[in-house]
Order: C-alpha cells, then sequence, then structure tokens
C-alpha cells in the first residue's frame, strides 16, 4: 500500500484513487486513469467505451469539442452583450442633427428594426465563412481591415512572445540554480514589482524615460504600410518593452516552481544516486515532468499577450486589433466590436485549447495507458 | 578477506529551522562503526528516527535535504568516499554502491520506459554497451522473475504493479554489477503476500551476482532472512552489532529483545459470540464510474467484542468501512446497528446514529485539524453531541485524556507538537469522547512503529474491558489479528473469503488464499524463508 496524505473523509488511498471520477472532469486532466477499472467489467455506451481503450484520444476529441461549444457561447454573450448597451450608432452618429425621423431612417438602413435573434443568426452564418460584415463608420468591409490591423497586432505579440518566452524560463532556471540565493532574489523582487504595475502605467514610464528624457525610442509607435522591416522593429520598441515585462514575471515564476517541485522528486534523488551530472538530470529527469504546468502558464501569457494589446496599443498609438476595437467602441459600430470581440476569443480559446492538449500528451500515464 | 565497506565513527548533522526560532543543529547519527565483506548482507534495523536510511545514504556519500555528513569516514575499498569532489563521487554512484528505494513508485521516472532507466547508470558509466547492458537487464528481469521479461523494459511505471516495480528497483540496482546496494525498506509498502516473492527475488539475486548489501528495514523477521549480521540502532546510536543469529537468538540488549518479542501477544477470543450489534447483510457496493468494489458482503459482531477484517490493498476492507460509516452508501444490502436497520447515506442518518459510530484512521496527521489543540480536538464531539461547555467540558477532556495514559499536561498542544503514537491516542479520545457503541478502527497501527504500536493496541483492549466499546479493526497485519480480534473476516477482491471467530479462521483446514495470507507472515526465525519457499515449490511440484 502505498501511504500518502489522506484527508477529508477519504478512508485509504486506495479508495482515493477509486473514487476519481474518470476524465469526467473537462476543467483538468486525471493525474492517474483508475487503475482498478481497467480490470474491472467495463458497460455502458459507445462513447464509454472508447474512454477505455483510447483515453488520449477520447481527451483531445473532447477538449476539441469544449472549445467549439464555447466559442458559440462566446459569440452569443458578445452579441447580447453589445445588444444591451445604453445608446446606439444611429445617434451617436447623428449627433446634435439626430431627429426621431432621421434616427428611424438610419435604424432601417442598418437593418436594426429585425428581430435580434434574426441579426445574430445572419451575423453568426457569415462569421462563420469570414465574413463580418461591413463597418457603419466607414462603410468598409471589416473582414478587410482586421486583416492588416490583426496582423500588427500579431506582429507585435509575436516579438513579444519571442523575446519574453526564453527569457522567462532562462530566469526561472537561473532562480532554481541560485535559490533562496542572491540573484534568486533579485530576480523574484524585480517580477514581481513588474507584475503589479498596471502595463498603462509601465508604457507612459518607459516613453517618459525613453522617448521624452533620452530621446533615444520612437514614439508614437504607430506603423505604416510605406514603413521597412527595421523601420516597423524601431517603432515597436517601446511596446514590446512594456509587453515583456508585463508578462514576464508569470512565467518566470511558474517555471521556476514548476521545476523545483520536480527537483525534489525521488526519480531525481534517484537519478542523482545514479551518479548522473546536473545537466543530465536536469534536462532528462526534471524537464519533461515540468513541462505541462509550464506549456499552460506560456499559452496564458501569449494569449494575453494577443488579447490584452488594447491598452498598449492604445497607450502607444499603434494600429493594431486593439485600438481598432476601441475606436469603435466609442461611435457603437457594432459590426466592427462584434468582430474584434469573436476574433480575440478565439484567440484565447484556441492558444488554452492548445495548452491542454500539449499537457495531456506530456502526460505518459495517457500517452499509454495500461 | 578485506572489507568492501568499512565505516568508522559516522557523525551526521542536519540543521532544522524550528518556526520563530533560530535554526538549530541536529545530530541524527553519532560513533556508528561497522565492516561488511564482499558479498555479505548487513542489516540495519531501528525505528523511524533511528537514523538508518541516512546511515545507508552515507554509504553514497549523499544527505537528504539538509543533511550533512560531519564526521568518521566511509571506506568503500580502502579509499574515503567522503573526501571524493563531486565528479569523484559520481563515478562511484551508480557504478560501485546502487540504491533501492522504499517507494520505486516514486523513484522511478514516469516520462521515461523503465527498461532505458535499468540500465542508464551502466550506459553512463561506460560500464557496457547498449547491448551489453540490455541483455543483463533481461537476465535480471527473469532472475527476479518479473513476468514477460522480453518486453518487461518496454513499459512505463505506471504499467506495472507496487511488486513489479520493487523488482524492476532492484534490477536497476544490479544491472550495473555494482559491489554494493543499498536496500532501504524494499518491501515495506507491499502486500505480504508480494513482499514474500519480492524478498524471495532479491535474495537469490544477491546471492547469484555476489554483491553485498546494505538492508534496511524496521522489521526483524524480514532481516532475519537476508542478512548476514544485524546492526540494531535507535536515536542514531549503536545499540547491538552481532551476527543475525546471535541477535535473533540471544539478544544482548534490552531495546532489542523487546523488538524480538513484539507481535507476539495473543488473547483469547470472547467464548460467547452470539449476540449482535453490528449486522452487515449481503452488501454490495461500487463506485459512481460502474466500478464495483464488494459484492455480497455478510459479516456481524456481537456487542464488546472485536471484529478483525484482513485483507490486503484492493480487497474492499476500507470500502466496506465506508458503506458501514455512510460514506458510501451499498447498492445493495443492509447495515443493521443495534437490531435496527442504518439509514444508508450519512445524510440520512440522525445526530444520535452518527454518535454511535466513530472512526479511527491510519494517518492521525491528516485526520486533525493542525490549527487545534487537543483541547479543542476532543472538545469538538463533546459540545457537539452532548452540548458540553466551559468547566464540565475542559473536566471531561481531562478524564479522556487520563484514559489514553495522557494527562492534562498535553492539554494545549498542537498536534505537531506530539508524537505519531500520541496523536494516534488523541484521534482515539476524540472517537471515545463521543461515548460511541462501535469504532471502526482503519489500519491505526500501520504507521506507527512496532514498539508504539503495541502499546496503541494495548490501550485499545484496555479500553474495551472498560467501556465494552466494539471495534471493527480493519488491517492486513496477521499478528494484529492474533493480538486483538474475537472474530475475523478475510477478504479477497471484495469477496469475503472466511469468516467466524478467530480460532476457526487461523487454524486448518484453510481455503487457498487464506492459506497463502497467512504463510506469507515473516516469522521471527531464520531460515524461514527457504522453508516456505521450499515447501512451495514441493507443492507446485505435486501438482
Amino acid at each position: 500500500m502505498e501511504s500518502g496524505p489522506i484527508t477529508g473523509p477519504v478512508l485509504t488511498d486506495g479508495a482515493a484513487g477509486e473514487t476519481l471520477p474518470r476524465s469526467a472532469d473537462p476543467s483538468g486532466v486525471p493525474a492517474k486513469p483508475n487503475p482498478a477499472a481497467a480490470t474491472g467489467d467495463v458497460g455502458g455506451t459507445f462513447w464509454r467505451r472508447f474512454v477505455f481503450r483510447r483515453p488520449l484520444a477520447a481527451l483531445i476529441l473532447q477538449r476539441l469539442g469544449l472549445s467549439v461549444g464555447l466559442l458559440f457561447a462566446v459569440s452569443l454573450m458578445i452579441f447580447g452583450g453589445i445588444e444591451a448597451l445604453p445608446g446606439d450608432f444611429a445617434t451617436t452618429y447623428l449627433g446634435q442633427s439626430a431627429t426621431p425621423q432621421a434616427v428611424e431612417n438610419i435604424r432601417k438602413d442598418l437593418g436594426l428594426d429585425r428581430p435580434w435573434s434574426e441579426r445574430y443568426l445572419s451575423w453568426l452564418g457569415g462569421a462563420v465563412k469570414g465574413d463580418f460584415g461591413t463597418s457603419w463608420a466607414s462603410k468598409n468591409s471589416v473582414s478587410e481591415q482586421i486583416g492588416k490591423r490583426l496582423g500588427n497586432s500579431l506582429f507585435l505579440a509575436f516579438f513579444a512572445a519571442l523575446i519574453s518566452v526564453p527569457l522567462a524560463v532562462g530566469l526561472g532556471m537561473l532562480a532554481v540554480q541560485f535559490r533562496n540565493r542572491l540573484p534568486d532574489k533579485i530576480i523574484n523582487v524585480i517580477s514581481l514589482a513588474a507584475i503589479s504595475l498596471p502595463e498603462f502605467f509601465i508604457g507612459y514610464l518607459l516613453i517618459m524615460l525613453f522617448a521624452v528624457q533620452y530621446g533615444v525610442a520612437t514614439f508614437p509607435a504607430t506603423v505604416y504600410d510605406s514603413m521597412t522591416f527595421t523601420e516597423r522593429l524601431s517603432a515597436i520598441a517601446l511596446p514590446v518593452a512594456t509587453l515583456v515585462l508585463v508578462v514576464l514575471a508569470h512565467m518566470m515564476r511558474m517555471t521556476r516552481a514548476a521545476i523545483l517541485n520536480v527537483m525534489s522528486s525521488a526519480y531525481v534523488e534517484t537519478a542523482e544516486l545514479k551518479g548522473l551530472g546536473t545537466f543530465r538530470i536536469i534536462a532528462r529527469h526534471a524537464a519533461p515532468n515540468a513541462v505541462a504546468p509550464v506549456i499552460n502558464v506560456i499559452a496564458l501569457n501569449l494569449a494575453y499577450l494577443v488579447v490584452g494589446v488594447v491598452v498598449v496599443e492604445v497607450v502607444f498609438v499603434y494600429p493594431g486589433m486593439g485600438q481598432y476595437m476601441v475606436d469603435a467602441v466609442t461611435v457603437r459600430d457594432m459590426p466592427v466590436v462584434q468582430a474584434c470581440g469573436l476574433i480575440f476569443a478565439a484567440f484565447y480559446i484556441f492558444l488554452n485549447m492548445a495548452a491542454d492538449i500539449l499537457a495531456i500528451l506530456a502526460n505518459p500515464r495517457l500517452r499509454h495507458p495500461r | 578477506m578485506p572489507e568492501l565497506l568499512s565505516v568508522k565513527n559516522l557523525k551526521i548533522e542536519a540543521t532544522s529551522y524550528p518556526p520563530g526560532e533560530p535554526p538549530k543543529v541536529v545530530t541524527l547519527v553519532e560513533g556508528v562503526s561497522f565492516d561488511l565483506e564482499k558479498g555479505k548482507v548487513l542489516g540495519l534495523i531501528g525505528e523511524s528516527g533511528a537514523g538508518k536510511s541516512t546511515i545507508g545514504l552515507s554509504a553514497l556519500a549523499y544527505g537528504r535535504g539538509g543533511v550533512r555528513i560531519t564526521g568518521g569516514e566511509v571506506l568503500l575499498n580502502g579509499r574515503d568516499i567522503l573526501k571524493l569532489d563531486r565528479s569523484g563521487i559520481n563515478s562511484v554512484r551508480g557504478a560501485h554502491v546502487c540504491y533501492v528505494a522504499q517507494s520505486a513508485a516514486a523513484a522511478f521516472n514516469p516520462a521515461h520506459k523503465l527498461g532505458d532507466q535499468v540500465i542508464e547508470a551502466s550506459l553512463r558509466h561506460g560500464i557496457m554497451t547498449r547491448e551489453e547492458a540490455k541483455k543483463r537487464a533481461l537476465y535480471l528481469f527473469r532472475v527476479l522473475g518479473l513476468p514477460k521479461p522480453e518486453t518487461f523494459g518496454e513499459r512505463y511505471p505506471h504499467q506495472v504493479s507496487g511488486g513489479q516495480l520493487q523488482r524492476a528497483m532492484t534490477a536497476m540496482a544490479l544491472c550495473p554489477n555494482p559491489e554494493l546496494i543499498v536496500f532501504d525498506e524494499p518491501t515495506t509498502a507491499l502486500d505480504v503476500t508480494t513482499q514474500i516473492d519480492v524478498l524471495a527475488a532479491i535474495k537469490h539475486a544477491i546471492e547469484e551476482t555476489h554483491t553485498a548489501a546494505l538492508y534496511i528495514t524496521h522489521d526483524l523477521a524480514v532481516v532475519a532472512q537476508i542478512s548476514d549480521d544485524i546492526m540494531v540502532l535507535r536515536h542514531g546510536k549503536t545499540v547491538e552489532y552481532g551476527t543475525t543469529k546471535q541477535v535473533i537468538e540471544a539478544p544482548r540488549e534490552d531495546y532489542t529483545r523487546a523488538l524480538v518479542s513484539v507481535r507476539q501477544a495473543k488473547r483469547d477470543e470472547a467464548p460467547d459470540q452470539s449476540g449482535t450489534l453490528l449486522k452487515i447483510e449481503c452488501v454490495h457496493a461500487g463506485y459512481s464510474n460502474g466500478f464495483k468494489v464488494l459484492h455480497d458482503v455478510s459479516m456481524h459482531l456481537p456487542k464488546g467484542q472485536t471484529l478483525a477484517i484482513v485483507g490486503e490493498s484492493g480487497s474492499g476492507k476500507s470500502t466496506l468501512a465506508r458503506v458501514i460509516t455512510g460514506l458510501l452508501p451499498p447498492s445493495e444490502g443492509r447495515i443493521i446497528f443495534d437490531g435496527k436497520e442504518l439509514p444508508k447515506a450519512l445524510k440520512g442518518r440522525t445526530n444520535e446514529e452518527l454518535r454511535r459510530i466513530q472512526m479511527i484512521y491510519q494517518m492521525a496527521d491528516t485526520a486533525m485539524n493542525p490549527r487545534q489543540t487537543v483541547r479543542d480536538i476532543i472538545g469538538r464531539p463533546l459540545s457537539f453531541y452532548f452540548g458540553m461547555h466551559g468547566a464540565r467540558k475542559s473536566e471531561r477532556v481531562k478524564e479522556l485524556l487520563d484514559q489514553i495514559e495522557m494527562g492534562s499536561r498535553f492539554l494545549d498542544r498542537y498536534p505537531a507538537e506530539l508524537s505519531g503514537g500520541q496523536k494516534q491516542r488523541v484521534a482515539i479520545a476524540r472517537a471515545l469522547a463521543a461515548k460511541p457503541e462501535l469504532i471502526l478502527c482503519d489500519e491505526p497501527t500501520s504507521a506507527l512503529d512496532p514498539l508504539v504500536a503495541e502499546g496503541i493496541l494495548n490501550l485499545l483492549t484496555k479500553l474495551q474491558e472498560e467501556t465494552a466499546v466494539s471495534y471493527v479493526f480493519i488491517t492486513h497485519d496477521i499478528a494484529i489479528v492474533r493480538a486483538i480480534a474475537d472474530s475475523v473476516a478475510v477478504m479477497h477482491r471484495g469477496r469475503l473469503v472466511r469468516f467466524g471467530p478467530k480460532s476457526k479462521v487461523l487454524s486448518p483446514p484453510f481455503d487457498d488464499y487464506t492459506d497463502l495470507l497467512l504463510k506469507s507472515v515473516p516469522e521471527m526465525e531464520i531460515g524461514w524463508l527457504e522453508r516456505v519457499l521450499k515447501t512451495r515449490r514441493m507443492e507446485s511440484a505435486g501438482n
């Protein structure tokens, strides 16, 4: 009998393993497929038998299904939320000259007199095909405009990720190496400070220091089609730095915790007692088991990089999705707001799903069922 | 013959950081010396905290956590390995000296195949080529009696059983052909019927490969089967050091004598087992995922007596306790308590019904709130069931503390300030506070050292005489059954195998499972293992 800590009303560890709901819980990967169930009689539906035979495929299918369902739920919430907003495009657009008749005409033009369920369905039908309609304010195709803006946002997020992910993992390992000594403490304090400050504050701070005080950086960070690649890079230096500072701490601390957790495990001691070198222990015995939590936090931060840039883009006057969305909200340009919201949600859900699936793939218990 | 390992005047210290106090240096091991010849086995035996694992790891010049070897010498083939630098000691570990941990389940890396882990040290130290190492691993899997040795290495740790993992760990230690292996309680976490196989496999493998071994355990009966010499340790000091024969048959020290005679207590069963307090009728139970744990289990327990439920892990004995308490409602069958059927689920039971059945758990540690004092822990059922408070309550708490032989000076201590045995005593007092008629004891002594466990068993027996409380005692240990039970139920894979008065259940004719279970319990007798294995071979030859 393995003796583990026993909590609550669970009588023994054996029982604890048996009471685990088998992969029914969508929020977490079951750490241990029920050992007893493998030998027990398996009845039930096709899905249930499938879960027993191919737990990995079943879990991945489940995640995919959940993601699609979630996306639909989000689209409904976005639409409903915008419906519930007070005021509308017509009154904002007409301003002082808003006579009831003029408002009515515009509403009719935009099809706002139709019931909301009908409008939702036609919008969703278009969105599935990649057509988000036309902007009310500019009368341009939303998909076209978003395409360019999204490219700009991803450009920014990509460089922020390129710098922050290796830096975070590297600093995390460094902190493990010097655990509880000066370098570890310095890394911890600085990252904590960075995570505690809101990004607009860090942004303005950087502008004040590097653009105003020393004049070494470009501000505003607006990019144009005519700019060369290097010009673009120098333009986005400050927003990238801001984003890196904001997401770095979280990833770094998680990497540190995950590796420390694994380094104190019995199998690392076994590796040490085999006389293996430090590098081999970390690379072969610790790293594969620390991957899952690190992947999760990286994905969460990548999602934040794409989605959370809204504030940073506004601060730095960067023509990305975030700024586009904020502008659209101020004039109640609904098709644009809806499209931006849905794309942000899709990114968020997709990255989290990818992290989930990667974490499942990293679990040998699921890759190689009994 | 020259000594392979010679430990001289070993001193090991650790720094502890008690909260709110300055760090202090604790001496774990002091003045320990021993010699080990090539191909011999030395047993290190003692209770938890005796320093036996710490000494074992010093043979690899390794200290866990903040443990440091601060004095003495560890000579391996005449060379002091404590003086080696990092790369020097790395060339000893895993090549000349290997280690087998208590929990192989935790000691194997879940991310890699067993075969790769078994041959890793041999390859890394350049002892053999991959082909040679694989061949040796296959040979060792065969010697250790692992199933399908050809493909065993392809499996992952979670795909094989605990007993197989422990054998695989032994194969991993033997693979590089080391001169010395440190076995750190390799069978403690296993069921008795599995333990005997692993023990036999280890003994056979040591003999085959002429490897010397340090065998660490708290079970004198186990070490008597496998070692040439025995060293008894207590509080980090040597109590007695001699040949196995001398230590087992003619111990010189009182402490050793106590260890030898522990677990030999026997109690006569109650002559009249007719009345019934608890009756379990045809109970079936399972979990919500459709996995059925209990199949048609029936038994009963007279008032003021003890029913022992014996079985291995997975036999369903703890599930049965969950059914009795109502934590897991049975799918079929009835629980009748004092002539009345109990509601199946916990929610349906009245306070009074709850009060009459109490529980004691295996891990007293996790069954108590670490932020409550002993006074609060024992006082809680008093106010909950009897509405006691103030002076009356604290009077009663003191009374209960006296009953469990602890006294009122423990009133304001926290669980962390108690020893393992004391914690279990407080848990007993908490159960007793409700004035129950039945206490379910779920392996309350299996996490305790033998001498402490004996004290707990004596206390339970004494309390039964004083208060006429009945016990359902769940255990995997036949010695405990002999010491405490009136009637016995043997369980195996969720079914009742045998039930009746102790004298009947534990005497022939046996069914196959009970026979196997009884024969697997190590006896304090040199040569017991060989004898059992021999009769087994004869039986299988006879078939």
